[in-house]
Formats: C-alpha cells, structure tokens, sequence
C-alpha cells in the first residue's frame, strides 16, 4: 500500500511540476497578497503528538501549529485567522507547489535538493532533530560513547542502520546491532532487556519512551547521530512572505534571548534597553520602516510565549511527552538558535 | 416482483440447521480436522482477545487510569467521540453535523424500501442534499462553517450518498451512449469509461487536488471539497454506468419493440418501459457498488480531509492519549462494518425478494 502511495505521489509531483512549467504564470501572484485578501493562512501539518494534533474541540495545538499562529499574529493580528490541514509526507511537497498550502510547517527536512531542484524556500530552522538513542537508567550511561559493548536495537531499512554504525566505527567502539522490523517488538525488545539500548530519530523516541511501561526508568541520550533541520517551506518567490516567516520565528527566538515570556512582557515596556524597546514597539521607529505593526513581536510573545515556553508547552517539561530541549535552545544556553538583531 | 413470487420466496421452507451444521462441521475427516483446528484457533486467540477488550479495559477515566491498566482503553474513545464522529467541526455547531448525519442516513434508509421507489425519490434526495449542506454550512448555528472543517461521519455519508446520487443521471447518460448507435457518442462515453475504470482512485483525487488548481487561471480557485466530490461522483459514474448498462442488456428486446409499436416514443419508450425494468434488475449491484464506495471514500483522508477514518486516525495523535490506535481504529472498524454488513444483508434480502425469474 506504501510503495503505490510513494508511487502515484511521485507520478503527481512529476505532473504537478510538469504542468507548472506550462501554468507557472497562473501563480506567479504574491502568496502574501492571496493570503491578506483570502483573510487566512493556509497551511500544511502533518499528525504527531505534541507537534500537531487537534484537541477535541477540533482546535489545532502543537509546536509548529503555535509558529502558524505567530504568523497569523504577524499578518492579521489575530491568531485564530489560520486554516490547517494535515498532509501525508507524501503529498505535502506537491500541495504546497499546487498553491494548496502558503507555508507547510509539518517538520520537513530541509535540504538542497528541496532548494534547487523542487524550488522551495526555507524559512529558520525552528527544530533541530536528528537521530538518538534511548537507554535504561540502570546502566548508567550519560553519553553514546559510554555503551562500549553495548546490544542496540534499530529498525531494519532505516538510515538508522548506518548511522549507529558509523558512529560507533568513528569513537573506536564496539556494538552487538539487532535489527527489528516491527515497531511493536521494538519496545518490547527494550522492556525484555533483549536490547540496551535503541537508536532513531530522536523525537520518534522521545514519544515511544512515554509507551512504556515505565518511562521513567528511561533516558534518551543527548548526543544526535543524524541531521534533520526542520524549517517551514514555502514557495520560492515571493521575498516579502519569506521575510514575514523568518522573522515571525526569530521573534520568539530573540524574546528567550532577552528573558521575555508571556507573563512578564508588560513589565519590559518600561524596560530602559533601546534594543528591547524597538523589540517591542515601545520604540515605533521600526515597525514604521519595515511595515509591520510596530507591536507584532508584542503580541506574538504575549499570546504564544517565546521559544521556550512554545516548546516546553507542546513537547518539554509542561508537556505529557517531556522532551528535553538539545539542540533546540538559545546559543547562549548552548544551542543552536539564534536570532539576528532587531534593528 | 409480484405478490405470488414474494409468497413462493417466503413459502419454501429452510432446511433444518442442525443436521446441515453437523454435516458441514462433521461431514469427514478432513472437515473434522479442520473444524478442530479452527476451534484451536479460537481457543488461542480469544482470551487474550476478550481480556483486552472486555475484561481488563478501561472504560472511563483519565489517560492515567489508562496507562495503569493492560487493557483497551474505551475511556479514549468516550472522550474523544466528538472528534471522531465529526471531526474538526465546531463544538458550538455540533448539533448541525449530527442531525446532516441522521437525515443523510434516514434518506439512505427510506431509499433502500421498496415502497418508496418512484418519482418521490429523487424529491427525497434533493431536499436531503439542501438540508444538509445549508445544516453543515452552519447557516443555522449562526457562524459559517468553512468546508475545510466539516468532517468525520457527515462527511464520509456526504461523499458516500453525494457521488452516488449525482453519479445517477450522469451514469445513465454514459450507459446509453455507450449502446448508441452514434459511433462519436459511443466513444466518447467507452472512452470516458475505460479511462476512468483504468486508474485507481487515489490517481483521480491527486489529479482533483494537486494538478487541476494549477490549470485554473490566475486568482481563481475551487473549493477543495467541491474538486474532491466532483472526482469522486465522475470516478463513480463510471462504475454506475456499467451497472446499469448491464440491466439495459437484461431488458428483453421484445419490451421495446412491443412498447414501440404501441405507439411510445422512443423517450417515453425508455423512460417508462426500458428504464424501470433496467434499474430494478441491477438493483443489488448498486447496493454493491454503494458499499463499495463507502469504503473508498477513506482514501480522501491521503488528500487531506478529515473523514471518518481519518478523524479517528488523527484523534490518536493527542498528547494526553498518545498511541490508541487500536481502539480508534476498532472503533471505526465497527462502525464501517455496521453499515457495510447491513448493505449487503439488504442486497441479499432484496434479491431473495425478486425471486428466481
């Protein structure tokens, strides 16, 4: 059933581009005109717990759904004026060429070949997966090289495969690899004490481990085997839209670097620093030269929180999944995100 | 079809059970050994079956209760039913989408007796498909509901019921083309036919989601759910068309000659005479077909739209309740079968009904 859906997805993202090259004047129009006289965004999620999911009320929540509400925050100032529809991975790439979606922020990979050759653009990487590997606390391990002589369980087919290879050819050290093509058995293999240890992506882990039985006795590494930069797509060609994406993320990324949350942004509005002032539109000057609302990066902080308190709402601490931040936190932190100046 | 032929039916007597039942579970040896085997099978499958299901579920609570617990986690399905009946309508709203899905499954009820068949039929099938598309629209809740968000059953019987009725006209525009005596008719319609009945259904609803916006010109747009269930009424008709043109083919020449010579026209001909004859033969096989649509109608979850199936399988990605796949997947798996299985006892019961002709 997979290998037809990768097929005819494939067959419709070839005539899908084909038919572009005939049509491609249909949509040379400015996504960000479509989006403000349509009064909505469109865009593409996919399905996973504490990433994307409707509640039962039908209402979308997760991590990347909150930076769709930060968008709509940017554009409309109102954060409910977004309309999202999940996406198979399959089909999400021609969706978003087809002019379906104004943006998919359902976790794609960004890479060259989606650059070049499919003509998307990229907006800032807002999740930084990779793959990881979880152990039992009882063994005592803190780090991937510390599983010398290790068994570890990976999913057979996977890239995981030669990635856990590679790693353990690269420190000096040795492993016993067990292949398991179920992902039932894959717990299972853990639980048994078949395995010590399992290695994939590391989100994916994070979610198996609140499976078992006991996650607590747990932990999943923090090393990262594998590169996979998540960033919001769109497509090429419209500069304004892209601008408004990245800077829409940076907002919440450089309200953590200057200690900004939800709660006490109101106390920063006397703040004496004419950095967080023009931050804030306490200082209008800004807003005014690159015309947003001055107070944009106001109200996506105050609505949504900033990076942090996005991520630890939807999948860290204050979440039933409790994924630990990683990569994903400020550079001062010792993360990976950074946020160019406000000014 | 008369009264003589459905008392014959009901008059001929059943055979007794258990000397069939011993006979088939007992009859030789290798029916016994299979009837042992099978009994084996049983054995093994369903105590761990029914502890899951019954015995060690949970059936209400919090996903914490859940967790401690080894069994099925019903608590899931209670809390979550709203989404999964109707996806991502409005709560507010709600009410709308329920009574959509009773009137769209009074309408397919009403259908199915034979009492009712005739011109208030398709009286029938227009004030159902009003009501239920200004309910979903949300005139009534006072708030539009855009079609993005309508989903779950109403959605699915929409799509299922929707194609169906308005596959009818076209399906028997193209079965009569296609015995036409017009050679540029009848290709066209064997053409249309052919092409459609020769892709699989997802291909058709790739093309209605991702290729046919890009041949619009610039600005304008479709709704999705309108390309989508264009698609699939044109993907049905095909299908219809074969149906009813093998009742056309069943309908004794003699018929027509004996009404054309009459005096009918050739419309009224088929209208009165060809047609009702046609129809009420293949009957059972639209009963089939409309089964059979039913279940398709789960693909348009790979396009995106929150159907049933697709409502439920997107239920199990909440954070509180992370991996009740298997309950809301049973839990649909029911309802399918609910409605799948009773089609096909009608179609049974409606052929038993003709009678042997």
């Amino acid at each position: 059933m997979n290998n037809t859906l990768a097929r005819v997805a494939r067959w419709a993202a070839t005539a899908a581009a084909v038919a572009l090259i005939g049509a491609g004047s249909a949509h040379a129009g400015e996504t960000l005109d479509k989006i403000k006289e349509r009064g909505v965004i469109k865009i593409g999620v996919g399905t996973s717990p504490g990433f994307f999911a409707p509640n039962k009320d039908g209402r979308w929540e997760g991590f990347f759904v909150d930076f769709g509400r930060a968008l709509a925050i940017t554009v409309f100032n109102d954060q409910d004026k977004v309309e999202f529809t999940s996406s198979s991975p399959q089909q999400r790439l021609p969706a978003l060429q087809s002019g379906e979606f104004d943006i998919l922020l359902s976790g794609v990979t960004e890479t060259i070949t989606r650059s070049f050759k499919l003509g998307f653009n990229f907006g800032p990487i807002i999740f930084y997966d990779g793959q990881g590997i979880l152990v039992r606390k009882s063994l005592g391990v803190t780090k991937g090289s510390d599983l010398d002589g290790a068994t570890i369980g990976v999913q057979s087919g996977t890239t995981g495969e030669l990635n856990i290879a590679d790693f353990f050819r690269k420190s000096g050290k040795t492993f016993t690899p067990v292949t398991i093509e179920d992902s039932n058995e894959f717990l299972k293999a853990l639980e048994s004490g078949r395995v010590d240890a399992l290695t994939q992506d590391s989100s994916d882990l994070a979610l198996r481990r609140t499976l078992l039985a006991k996650p607590d006795d747990y932990v999943l590494l923090p090393e990262r085997l594998s590169k996979e930069p998540l960033a919001p797509a769109i497509r090429a060609g419209d500069d304004r839209w892209l601008q408004i994406v990245n800077w829409t993320v940076y907002v919440t990324i450089q309200a953590e670097e200057f200690g900004i949350t939800k709660e006490n942004i109101d106390s920063f509005l006397t703040s004496e620093d004419p950095a967080v002032k023009r931050f804030l539109g306490v200082d209008t000057s800004l807003g005014e030269a690159i015309g947003l609302d001055p107070k944009f990066a106001y109200n996506i902080v105050k609505t949504l929180g900033n990076y942090g308190e996005i991520f630890d709402r939807n999948l860290g601490a204050g979440s039933s999944i409790g994924f630990e931040r990683g990569y994903n936190q400020i550079w001062e932190k010792g993360g990976l995100l950074y946020s160019p100046p406000f000014r | 079809m008369t009264d003589s032929v459905l008392a014959g039916a009901q008059a001929r007597p059943a055979p007794p059970i258990w000397p069939r039942l011993r006979r088939g579970l007992l009859g030789s040896p290798v029916n016994i050994a299979i009837t042992l085997a099978m009994l084996a099978l049983a054995a093994a499958l369903l105590p761990p079956l029914l502890r899951w299901a019954v015995f060690d579920a949970v059936w209400s609570g919090t996903p914490q209760d859940c967790a401690a617990g080894t069994g099925a986690c019903w608590a899931f399905i209670g809390n979550r039913l709203r989404f999964i009946l109707f996806g991502l309508y409005p709560p507010a709203g709600q009410w709308a989408a329920g009574l959509a899905s009773l009137i769209l499954i009074a309408c397919a009820v009403l259908t199915a007796i034979p009492r009712f068949w005739g011109r208030r039929l398709g009286l029938l099938w227009l004030v159902t498909a009003v009501s239920t598309l200004l309910l979903m629209s949300g005139v009534f809740g006072g708030r539009a509901v855009p079609t993005g968000e309508w989903g779950g059953l109403p959605l699915t019987l929409m799509l299922t019921l929707g194609s169906l009725g308005c596959a009818f006209p076209i399906a028997v525009v193209l079965a009569l083309a296609r015995r036409s005596k017009m050679i540029v008719v009848r290709s066209l319609a064997i053409g249309f036919i052919e092409l459609v009945r020769g892709v699989p259904m997802i291909a058709v609803l790739y093309v209605a989601m991702l290729i046919f916006p890009l041949l619009l010109p610039a600005g304008a747009s479709i709704d999705k759910l309108l390309r989508i269930f264009v698609a699939l009424t044109l993907f049905v008709a095909a299908y219809f068309a074969e149906v009813i043109r093998a009742g056309l083919q069943a309908v004794p020449a003699g018929q027509r000659e004996a009404a054309a010579s009459l005096g009918f026209t050739p419309w009224q001909n088929l209208r009165l005479v060809i047609m009702p004859q046609a129809i009420r033969i293949v009957i059972p096989g639209i009963a089939n077909l409309a089964i059979g649509i039913l279940l398709n109608t789960t693909l348009v979850s790979v396009v995106g739209m929150m159907d049933l199936l697709n409502a439920a399988k997107t239920s199990a990605s909440d954070p509180a309740w992370i991996g009740r796949y298997d309950e809301a997947y049973l839990f649909v798996a029911v309802i399918y079968f609910v409605i799948a299985f009773g089609g096909s006892r009608y179609s049974l019961w409606l052929e038993r009904r003709a009678g042997p002709r």
